[in-house]
Parts: structure tokens; sequence; C-alpha cells
């Protein structure tokens, strides 16, 4: 998730000079007493566990009996259900609504704290709704949308604009849990385009200035230009982990109404754990593995395409 | 990594608070306003709730100041006020103790976390520093994980915890994440990588062990990035909550998340006890601001592209 935006570091530290001869000393057993616990860990829960989930979702399991091998059964049944492709439908509207608002402000709040005060308190401020939990975000924020005591539906009846059930109905239940979201989130992807405004030299924009720029064409021309690879890595990070919605969801709607918020990993959940169906909950789960991949392949491709902008 | 961009940006180009007055300037201030009070104001108004009464709250939902001010939402989470007066009060009436959950919560997420930063530090060491066969072709091999979206093992790694016998205990929610994270592997191989070699070797020629070096050398010079990954890695843990809803069923082992979703559910539907509900949201998230506050200018410092999460 948030960790693929290490990869572009690796190049620049490990590109270290190799350094001058050292004594030939072989640390391999001390070295394996180091990884020991690491390497265990990463095969027993992490390896293991993908392995296992593709195979599971070839088979019919419900926790009780050892897993049947049924081929593909789970995902004929998958492309006819209905349910899964609402599903589908309703993330990609959430992660759309998400990922658009979230970026949009976040890339504004970056700038602005870029060009008024790069005091740590604002930023501290900004990322403070990350520090708490999804289930917490979503608790204050039920409470604040109340239809007939939250604060939020008392001042649109002020306002004149009327009541809205913002979390049980089904034009609204998508775009709140979106919005809770972004709440919680933007400060966290502002900060990770603040450091990436950070990276772009300051003599690019001196010399934009001489050359008579406003700071508007400097903002067009110059910043989204060369911040574009990051964008790309924030994109990803984010849109990765947007498509992994569920806290919200279990806690705020339940998928509901019926099945207006019924997003991807709340319908696994709800047929792993509420109808005891791991093999085709397992089998969603490689769907949605599949889609995250090829959304990371694409983002990835678009950096790499722009990588050569700052040099 | 991230700490050396940042000082020498900051260096470079001091951040110019004194500009003249301008109309754009005035606009981008007035939205940073509007941004920061969007940002806290959810949280004074779980305060406020929490601070009410909750039957003055249908009456005055949109005073500023706590309607009432009541300890009472905090007495019903923390199981100190039960029964029939709890009842009146719009609460569920069943003893909970907040306490048990807040424990489990404190145990898992300390769990996690010293585990977690210990085996990566040594692994990192021995990708970093050590010598031996095949290093760059395991790392290769752990970096794969990085790819795997955390979401996708949920379910079979319930289905091992079972077979393991873990379900419903902390331990059982804590022993996926103890051992590794590929990120905090990844992470601290970096600060490793960067730290002379020259000082390394000095001890080495002074005759200490490199299992000395390591404790008395390497993971006192990285404090600063260790700290940093030891709390984001704690909080990271303490707001979790769709891994421990799924091994936790009990009061055993249940944490302040799962605790706080299943308080939710319990509450009648009509007249909730809103300053009930708001007071256990705030314990569950009040530790964390807390801790956020102590290191507040290390974590916002190290969010850059070295890639913290």
């Amino acid at each position: 998730m948030a960790s693929d935006v290490a990869a572009p570091v690796v190049s620049t530290a490990t590109g270290k000079p190799p350094g001058k001869a050292r004594r030939r000393t072989d640390d391999t057993r001390l070295a394996l007493m180091f990884i020991a616990p690491a390497f265990l860990g990463y095969c027993v829960f992490l390896l293991w566990p993908t392995i296992r989930g593709i195979y599971l979702s070839f088979t019919k399991f419900n926790l009780l009996t050892p897993p049947q091998w049924v081929g593909l059964d789970n995902y004929v049944r998958m492309i006819h259900d209905p349910i899964f492709w609402n599903a589908m439908r309703v993330t990609l509207y959430y992660v759309v609504l998400n990922i658009g608002f979230q970026t949009v402000l976040a890339l504004v709040i970056a700038v602005m704290m870029q060009r008024l005060t790069r005091k740590t308190w604002l930023r501290g401020i900004v990322l403070t709704p990350y520090l708490v939990s999804n289930v917490v975000a979503a608790m204050i924020f039920i409470w604040i949308l109340d239809y007939q005591l939250g604060f939020g539906n008392y001042i649109l009846a002020h306002l004149g604009l009327g009541r809205i059930a913002f979390l049980s109905s089904d034009h609204w239940a998508i775009p709140t849990i979106a919005f809770i979201n972004v709440w919680r989130n933007v400060g966290y992807t502002a900060l990770l385009i603040f450091a990436g405004l950070q990276m772009i030299p300051e003599t690019v924009y001196e010399a934009g200035r001489m050359d008579g720029a406003s700071e508007n064409k400097m903002f067009r021309h110059i910043t989204i230009p060369l911040l574009r690879p990051i964008l790309s890595l924030v994109l990803i990070i984010t849109i990765v982990g947007s498509f992994q919605v569920f806290d919200t969801v279990a806690v705020a709607t339940q998928g509901g109404p019926v099945n207006a918020s019924r997003v991807l990993q709340f319908y696994i959940y709800d047929l792993a754990f509420g109808r005891f169906q791991f093999g085709y909950a397992s089998a969603l789960s490689v769907a949605l593995l599949l889609v995250l991949l090829v959304v990371s392949l694409v983002q990835y491709r678009l950096s790499r395409a722009d990588e050569s902008d700052l040099d | 990594m991230t700490t050396a961009t940042f000082e020498a940006t900051t260096l470079t180009e001091a951040p110019s608070e004194k500009q003249p007055f301008s109309v754009g300037r005035a606009l981008a201030w007035t939205f940073m306003i509007i941004v920061i009070l969007v940002s806290l104001f959810p949280f004074y108004w779980m305060l406020r709730t929490a601070l009410s009464s909750n039957n003055a709250l249908y009456a005055g939902s949109h005073s500023i100041l706590p309607v009432q001010f009541s300890w009472g939402g905090f007495q019903r989470v923390f199981g100190l006020q039960t029964g029939q007066k709890a009842i009146d009060a719009g609460g569920a009436g069943q003893p909970i103790n907040f306490w048990r959950y807040l424990l489990n919560s404190v145990i898992v997420s300390t769990l996690v976390t010293v585990g977690q930063v210990f085996f990566s530090a040594l692994a990192a060491y021995a990708f970093a520093r050590l010598r031996w066969r095949h290093r760059d072709r395991v790392f290769m091999f752990f970096l794969v994980g990085l790819m795997i979206p955390a979401i996708f093992t949920f379910l079979p790694n319930f289905v091992l915890i079972k077979q393991l016998g873990l379900i419903d205990t902390v331990f059982g929610i804590a022993l996926p994440t103890m051992l590794m994270s590929p990120f905090a592997v990844f992470f601290l191989r970096q600060f490793f990588m960067n730290i002379s070699r020259e000082v390394e070797e000095a001890a080495l020629i002074d005759g200490a062990s490199k299992v000395r070096v390591f404790f008395q050398l390497i993971v006192p010079m990285s404090a600063a990035p260790i700290t940093t990954l030891a709390i984001l890695t704690y909080i990271a843990s303490w707001n979790d909550y769709f891994w421990p809803l799924m091994v936790s069923y009990t009061d055993k082992s249940r944490v302040l998340t799962v605790a706080l979703g299943v308080f939710k559910s319990q509450t009648p539907q009509t007249g909730p006890d809103w300053s009930g509900l708001m007071a256990a949201t705030l314990v569950a998230a009040l530790p964390m601001l807390l801790l956020f506050s102590l290191a507040a200018r290390k974590i916002v410092n190290s969010i850059g592209f070295s890639g913290i999460k």
C-alpha cells in the first residue's frame, strides 16, 4: 500500500559506490540468525497466505470441513453474480469520488502550505484526522450528520436547504462515506504532495520569475509538470487504499440501504463470516487483487514515462 | 533520508513569513483557516457531546457548549453507571467496560510494535551490512511482499490463526504482523545503509563483534528513524479494525476499535445514547492524539518519499 512509495528511493540509496576493497568476511551464520524471525513471518503470514488464498478460490470451503476442489466454479458464479457486479460498481463509484476530491483538495492544501508557511504546527493540524481510526471518524460523522440531531443537518435546515439522510439514503450513502474518508486522509495526502513540492528546486521558480511568469503560470507550467511523477505515486497509494474501503462501511451503513453501499470488501467479509462461503469469498478477493494489480501497473507505467521530467 | 532532504530544503529557502499583504494571500489564508476548522471542529464536537447530558441533547442539538454538563457518558463507558440509570439516559444498560478494551488495545499494539520493529531491524541490518551469499536475491524476494495488499492475506490468515487455536486471543490478533512488515525492513535498511562504514569498522577493529556493533552502535545511531517507525506502527496497529474484527469474538480479546463498533450496534435505534457513544469514541481516539502531540514534529517531518506510511 503506502509502502509503494518507497520504491524510487532504492536507486538513490543503493547507488553508492561499492567502496574500497574490504576484508573478506563471511557473515552467513549471523545473517541467517538475524533474518530468521522476519523470514519466518514473511513466509508464514504473507507469502503462504497469498498462495493459499489463490488456492482457496478454486475450492468450496466452509471452515468446518476440508476444502473441496471445484475448479473454476467460483469464478463462473462470480461472473453471473449481480451483487458482485453491483459491488464492483459501488466500489468504483466510491474510488472515483474519494480519490477525485481528495487529490484536488490535497494538492491545493499542499501548494498553500508551500506558499504561506512551512511551520510544523500547520502540517500537524492538517494531519490530525489521519491519527484517529476509520471507526472513530465514522462515529463522529454518524453523529454530526444524524438526520434529527446532527449539527450538520441543523445547519442545512437553518440555511433552508432541508435535512438530508446522509447515511441512510441510496443516493447519499456512498458520497457521504467518500467524504468521511476524505476528511480523514486528505491531510496525509497533502503532506505527501508537500514533500514532493519540496523536491522541486527553487532555482526553477527563480528562472520563471526572471522571465516574468505569474504565479498562476508557474503553477501550471512548472509545478504541475515537475510534480507529475510524484502525483502518480501518490495516486497509486491512495487508489490502492481506496479500493479496500471496509471500516467506514461496516460501522456506518453495513452495506445498506439494501446494497447501495455494499462495497467489494464488505461483500467479501459478509460472504466469509456471514455465510461461511470462504471459497467464493476468496475468489472475490482474487478479483480485487487483480484489479489492484492492474491499477498499480497502469499507474507505474505512467509515472515511469514521466520520470525524466526533473533532471 | 527524509529528514536530510527536509533540512536541506529549509536551509536553502527559508520560508518567507513576512510578505506584503495581498488579496491572493488573504484568500489563501482564508482557505487554510477553513481547512483547519474542518479538520478540528469534529474533534471539538465529539468532546462537547461527550460532556453533555444525553437527554438534554434533544433540546439543545445546536448549542456550541456542552448541554447540561455531565460525566454520565464517560461513566457509562467505563461501566460506572449501569442498569436503570443508564437506560434512562438512553444507554443500553448492559455493563460495558472500556478499561478491558483499552488494555487489550495496549497489549496488541505493544506486541506488534516491539516485535515488528525489533525483528525488522535485525533483518534490515543483515540486508544492509552483513555479507552473505544470495543476500540481494533474498532481499528482492522480500520486496515482492510490498506488493501484496495486507487485506488479501486476511482470509487465509484467519484460517491459519484458527488452525493454530489462537482465535479470540490478543496474541492471535498480533501474531501475523509481529515478526516483520516488508515496509519496516525496507525503511530501516535505507537508514542503516546511510550510516558511515568508517565508524562501524573502527569498532570492529577494536574487537567488537558484529552483534555488539548492531546493538551498541547502529541502533543508537538510528534512534530517530526507529522511534518514528515505532510510533507510526503503534498508531496503525491501534487503529486497525478489519483484522481484529475477524479474530476477536468476546471481551477477552476485543480491542477498542472493535468494541466501539459493537457499542454502536448495541445502542437503541430510537434515541441512541449519543453522549455515551461520543465518550467512547473519545476514549478510543485520545491515546493516539496524545501520542501524536508528543511526537508531532517527528511524525510530520517523516512523511515524505522515503515512503513512511
